[in-house]
């Protein structure tokens, strides 16, 4: 389906990764934005707040980030795409929600817009240290869906993408700005409507009498209902079966369960993204995502000049991780370089899909500013010695 | 002959309950214990959604965690088991994402005003179009008997177990000075009234609480030694104090006391959506395009 043209702002601008991010989101059809001020995440919303009253849009300031998550869940029950963003102590409120929304398979997106932690850690200073957060947060076993833009134009994009994955697998999609690609301003072409593809919201074809909210139709997924369309539909964090009602049994837990992980782990195929360079011939591959990318990218280029077989892959979807992908070049290459802005998060994925096949290293940073292009350098010297 | 036998003894069993368009009763037996307060209170709201002769379809109801958030999964309504403390902003979402429902919030007292205190104040704040049905019970009863923000002092609970020495929160006060536009307050055992209150409150709009003093036989009043059965329950209604219109500063509830109970506010203000419609309208003119009644979904397949 092409997006309604109502919120898609066409044309050539400069705009920051936040910004872009608000304008992807309205473009992908969101009109319900809940949130909570916190840097460097406020100016997603602060676009959407002056852009929404024009376009059927309705933005709330909510109280705290618990009532942000759950008014968005809430929102998404009566159909409309709905977001909220925040940074990381904010994420962490979130986090309890997020579970519900797995749980209730409520399409919605989150967009943390990473600084420094842990804790208050450096608001204004980047960050990459929420990634296995979004991946485990919240407790109890789920799969979510999660992207990591490099550059406002990025943003723009992945927003869209990451509310159409959310409509299609009915999960909450996790989309990691950093504070670096939140604030750095670009330009970012903004496609006519009818060039943006926009998943709609599902909706049942059957009649009330027969539908049941848990129940598959052929599908991974199953079809929605939405509130005050005459369903009178039940839905629950507990665990539930078909109908949505409470079951507390183990093979119940089984089902529900079992089904929330399996959508996305049997589907991973087709929502891993990436993107790779240079690795035919590469003895070591650098693997990087979100600011940190574009740091690596240079220097690996860099590498390259200087006469060493360095290949490199940006991770543009964190979750699901191209397992496959790491695993295979694990048998021809002798080892990974993992950059990122933490103290060791990613890398130990890499190191995971590795299986002992290729050697992996890490070069990390606590945060506040970017790798220095010259340590990765003298990093991937290291890692191909 | 037996009784069972008398032919002229023998009625028809009605067809169907007569709730059974408003209950799931296919979900009954369901989880409260015998002489629990919070069937009463379902049965109350079912009963007066049928007199307000409301489009069902058009009726989400919202509840948290606890014996009291276990009412929404029994209503054969659109229904919403949330998270503890978190049914407000859940139904402030459905609200403001599609207007024209009309959502009601039906859960507990440590859920609503103990973990979920602060969206309590800030739905009433800013007159969220939402019915909030509290079911003040004293105590946490789904996890055992523990204190609650409303626990009268002196009660024992099983974390006070010496007797409560926290003062309480007064939750008709609370509301009303947080700005809610109507606030009443029954007992789970004044049936008539309290479905005449909910009626009414269907007819209102804003934030409007019930608080319903609602007996727990299994925990409060055993940790109370305040017997169970009849004799329990009955100090509920024989307790109530009716006196409409009073003050609120002058509610508040003590350990086995009077209960002050009746209508306390009814003012009509804008709500939210309503202010939201005129500021915009004001400073944007026909630039402004609210969200539709019918929500904001804008692409379906
Ligand atoms: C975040 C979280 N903390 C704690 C709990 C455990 N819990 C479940 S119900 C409940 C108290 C419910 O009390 P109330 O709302 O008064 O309901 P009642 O059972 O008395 O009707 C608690 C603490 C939970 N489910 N979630
Ligand atoms: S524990 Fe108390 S509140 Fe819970 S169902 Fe039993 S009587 Fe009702
Ligand atoms: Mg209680």
């Amino acid at each position: 389906m092409k997006a309604d043209p109502t919120g898609v702002l066409t044309g050539a601008h400069y705009l920051d990764g936040d910004y872009a991010c608000g304008e992807g989101a309205m473009a992908a059809g969101c009109r319900f934005v809940a949130g909570y001020p916190i840097t460097p995440s406020t100016e997603v919303v602060e676009r959407i707040a002056r852009r929404f009253p024009t376009i059927g849009g309705t933005f709330i300031q909510m109280e705290d980030e618990l009532a942000s998550m759950a008014a968005v869940v809430g929102a998404s029950w009566t159909g409309t795409k709905s977001m909220t963003v925040t940074s990381g102590p904010g994420f962490s409120l979130m986090m309890e929600n997020i579970g519900l929304a797995a749980m209730m398979e409520t399409p919605c997106v989150v967009v943390d817009v990473q600084r420094g932690g842990p804790s208050t850690g450096l608001p204004t200073m980047v960050g990459q240290s929420d990634v296995m957060q979004a991946r485990w947060g919240s407790h109890g076993d789920y799969e979510v869906i999660v992207l990591c833009p490099q550059s406002p134009q990025e943003a723009f994009d992945l927003t869209i993408e990451a509310f159409n994955l959310s409509e299609i697998y009915r999960v909450p999609v996790l989309l990691l700005l950093d504070e670096c690609v939140g604030h750095m301003t670009e330009k970012v072409v903004i496609p006519e409507a009818q060039e943006i593809s926009v998943e709609p919201r599902r909706l049942t074809s059957k009649p009330p009498e027969e539908f049941e909210p848990y129940r598959l139709n052929g599908k991974p997924v199953p079809e929605f209902a939405r509130a005050g369309d005459g369903y009178r539909f039940h839905t629950t964090g507990l665990t539930h079966d078909e109908r949505g009602y409470p079951v507390m049994s183990v093979e119940c837990q089984e089902t529900c369960v079992r089904r929330l992980v399996d959508k996305i782990r049997d589907n991973a195929d087709e929502i891993v993204r990436f993107e790779e360079h240079d690795t035919e011939d590469a003895e070591v591959v650098v693997v990087a995502f979100g600011i940190t990318a574009r740091v690596a990218r240079l220097a690996v280029e860099t590498a390259r000049q200087r006469g060493i077989r360095v290949g490199f892959l940006r991770l543009i979807a964190l979750w699901p991780f191209p397992e496959k992908r790491i695993h295979e070049l694990a048998g021809s290459v002798g080892s990974f370089l993992v950059v990122e802005i933490n103290y060791g998060q990613m890398v130990l994925e890499v190191e995971r899909c590795a299986a002992g096949r290729a050697r992996v290293s890490g070069l990390f940073h606590g945060g506040g500013g970017v790798h220095d292009p010259e340590a990765i350098v003298e990093a991937i010297v290291e890692a191909a010695s | 002959m037996s009784e069972e036998m008398n032919p002229e003894l023998v009625r028809e069993p009605p067809m169907e309950h007569p709730m059974a368009p408003y209950l799931r009763m296919e979900r009954i037996p369901h989880v409260w214990c015998p002489g629990c307060g919070i069937g009463t209170v379902v049965q109350c709201y079912a009963t007066a959604l049928e007199k307000a002769g409301c489009d069902l379809d058009k009726v989400s109801v919202v509840s948290g965690i606890g014996c009291s958030g276990r009412a929404a999964g029994y209503m054969k309504l659109d229904g919403f088991h949330a998270t503890h403390g978190r049914a407000i902003p859940f139904a402030t979402g459905l609200k403001l994402g599609r207007p024209e429902l009309l959502v009601t919030v039906i859960s507990g007292d440590g859920d609503l005003v103990g973990i979920g205190g602060n969206h309590f104040i800030h739905a009433a704040r800013r007159n969220i179009d939402l019915m909030v049905i509290l079911i003040n019970n004293f105590i946490y009863g789904m996890t055992g008997g523990q204190n609650a923000p409303t626990t009268p002092l002196t009660a024992k609970t099983s974390t006070m177990p010496f007797g409560n020495f926290e003062p309480p929160f007064n939750l008709p006060h609370l509301a009303a000075s947080s700005g809610a536009s109507y606030v009443a307050r029954w007992t789970a055992l004044h049936i008539r009234r309290l479905t005449w209150a909910i009626e009414e409150a269907i007819d209102r709009k804003g934030f409007r609480l019930i608080e319903v003093i609602a007996p727990c036989p299994t925990l409060y009043s055993r940790l109370n030694k305040l017997g169970t059965g009849l004799s329990g329950m009955r100090f509920y209604h024989d307790n109530a104090e009716i006196r409409h219109g009073a003050d609120t500063r002058e509610v508040d509830i003590d350990f086995q006391s009077s209960i002050v109970c009746g209508k306390f506010v009814d003012d009509e203000k804008p709500t939210f959506n309503e202010l939201m419609d005129k500021h915009y309208g004001t400073i944007l003119g026909d630039r402004y395009k609210p969200m539709p009644p019918e929500g904001g979904m804008i692409h379906a397949g």
